[in-house]
């Protein structure tokens, strides 16, 4: 069996640390516990990755590549504005699920953490190809006349907001109902809070 | 064998003076005063013979001008078309035609004359430039396009139109684009040498007009960014432009000009409606987010404390 690449081999030390920051969060996690979950030893990790706060800025973009790749192609699609929030919303809830590790990172360490992030992850650059895809989503519906002209921020916190509260209280098992049969009713909600009136 | 005897000239023989007649359609005299705002203007005028101008001195009367419409080396034209619009007692749509058949080249001098401009919005229907109405080409001169040379700009810097002058005098070929602006001039755009560029980069607006800080652009509608002209490298009274005086371009060289909302960037969610010239929007959105992220204190402190 061939040796995995480098590359490969990132990518699996990206895998299973995104689990364990998500599960046991940012302090609680060390380059040992990681390194230990993999099979490797600490020296070798640093080799990948030169230190703690490096990995996890590197998890950050790696998400945001996820999110920005998957909200670009529904962009690109030749749907209504309604559908594409729809979309978005159905894309980020089975992330949710299946990758549970994703959203909880996004929420429970990059959200709750700044202080990580600060040096070289200012603003919004770390996650800039899925506000990007987010911006051009707006923007768009804004020109042809879907959505309400507001200020960017006003917009994207509505939505993101609403999405991120509903994961989180998924994950804290509050929720009566699977997450997937709010899908329809939350797309509604955004879509009629942002429409043009 | 006789030697050859050459005969070497250092300095290349004076061109003859050229014969010009500048003819208003409608217009505010703004290219006018620009042009005799040209520091150089006497220096200008030693080489060329103004057969009419409405303010200098010259050679024939506008009656004059109308009965005997002679020939000329070059026709200014300043202001906008309108075929039934009358010059001493001569409509445009034959006053023009004639005296632009009988010259070797044509300056369509302004915005107004170049694409209708502001005339423009008073009759929509009716006024045009001399060869563009608007960005289309269908104005009355359009048969002889290739002698029209497009000075747009409201008004015209009046060192292009001197660039223009000495190229035709020394018999140089001008390199136009597609609205037949020299690019000399016009493959610039306005945003090309303004000193709030850093600001621009940065992302750091201008909170007010007549500051020297922050970039116009985002709330004060700048259109430099979209705009051709040399405005920032070519300065006007040679010392300062439009932003670097703390107002915005207001794009008056461009077909669309005059645009709504002069002082205002339309914005869809916050987001420029349109990208600076040529820029993808994903690459321009991704990179103002990076630069939005950033808080340079050098660049929100005034420049002058």
């Amino acid at each position: 069996m061939a040796r995995p690449t480098k590359e490969e081999r990132k990518i699996s030390i990206m895998t299973t640390a995104l689990k364990l920051f998500s599960k046991e969060g940012f302090y609680q996690t060390t380059m040992p516990l990681i390194a230990l979950n993999i099979g490797m030893s600490v020296g070798n990790l640093y080799n990948y990755f030169t230190s703690k706060e490096f990995l996890a800025k590197e998890l950050i973009m790696y998400i945001a590549n996820i999110l920005g790749e998957e909200i670009r192609r529904i962009n690109e699609s030749l749907i209504s504005t309604e559908e594409k929030i729809a979309a978005v919303v159905h894309m980020y809830f089975k992330i949710a699920q299946e990758r549970p590790e994703t959203i909880e990172y996004f929420l429970r360490v990059y959200l709750s953490n700044r202080e990580v992030f600060r040096d070289g992850c200012e603003g919004m650059i770390c996650v800039s190809p899925f506000v990007t895809e987010m911006m051009i989503l707006f923007e768009e519906g804004v020109r042809i006349g879907d959505l309400r002209d507001q200020d960017f921020f006003s917009a994207f916190g509505l939505f993101m907001g609403y999405l991120g509260g509903m994961v989180f209280i998924h994950g804290e098992k509050i929720l009566p109902k699977p997450l997937e049969s709010y899908e329809a009713s939350i797309s509604e909600n955004i879509y009629y809070a942002l429409k043009t009136r | 064998m006789k030697p050859l005897s050459l005969k070497i000239s250092i300095m290349p023989s004076k061109p003859a003076k050229l014969k010009i007649i500048w003819l208003q359609g409608i217009t505010c005299n703004g290219n006018t005063h620009s042009f005799l705002n040209d520091p150089s203007l006497g220096v200008l005028l030693d080489s060329v013979e103004f057969i009419y101008h409405p303010l200098l001195p010259c050679n024939l009367t506008l009656q004059q001008l109308v009965s005997k419409v002679p020939k000329s080396d070059i026709l200014i034209f300043e202001g906008a078309y309108k075929g039934d619009f009358e010059r001493a007692g001569s409509e445009m749509e034959e006053l023009l035609i004639a005296l632009a058949s009988k010259t070797k080249h044509i300056i369509s001098m302004g915005s107004c004359a170049s694409f209708g401009g502001i005339f423009k919005e008073a009759d929509p229907e009716h006024i045009s430039g001399i060869l563009f109405d608007k960005e289309n080409e269908r104005g009355p001169l359009k048969k002889m396009r290739e002698k029209i040379i497009t000075l747009s700009g409201c008004p015209v810097h009046p060192k292009w139109l001197s660039f223009v002058l000495d190229m035709i005098r020394f018999g140089k070929t001008i390199a136009v684009d597609e609205f037949r602006r020299p690019t000399e001039l016009y493959a610039y755009l306005v945003h090309n040498g303004c000193l709030r560029n850093e600001y621009f980069e940065w992302k750091v607006d201008s909170e007010a007009f007549g500051t020297k800080e922050g970039c116009l652009f985002y709330d004060q509608g700048c259109q430099g960014p979209y705009t051709h002209g040399s405005c920032n490298k070519i300065l006007w009274n040679e010392i300062s432009s439009k932003t670097r005086a703390g107002t915005p371009c207001l794009g008056c060289t461009e077909p669309s000009f005059p645009k709504r909302e002069l002082f205002a960037t339309k914005t869809y969610m916050s987001i420029p409606a349109e990208m600076p010239l040529g820029i993808p929007k994903r690459s321009y959105l991704a990179l103002a987010g990076a630069a939005k992220s950033f808080h340079i204190k050098r660049l929100e402190e005034r420049l002058l404390k």
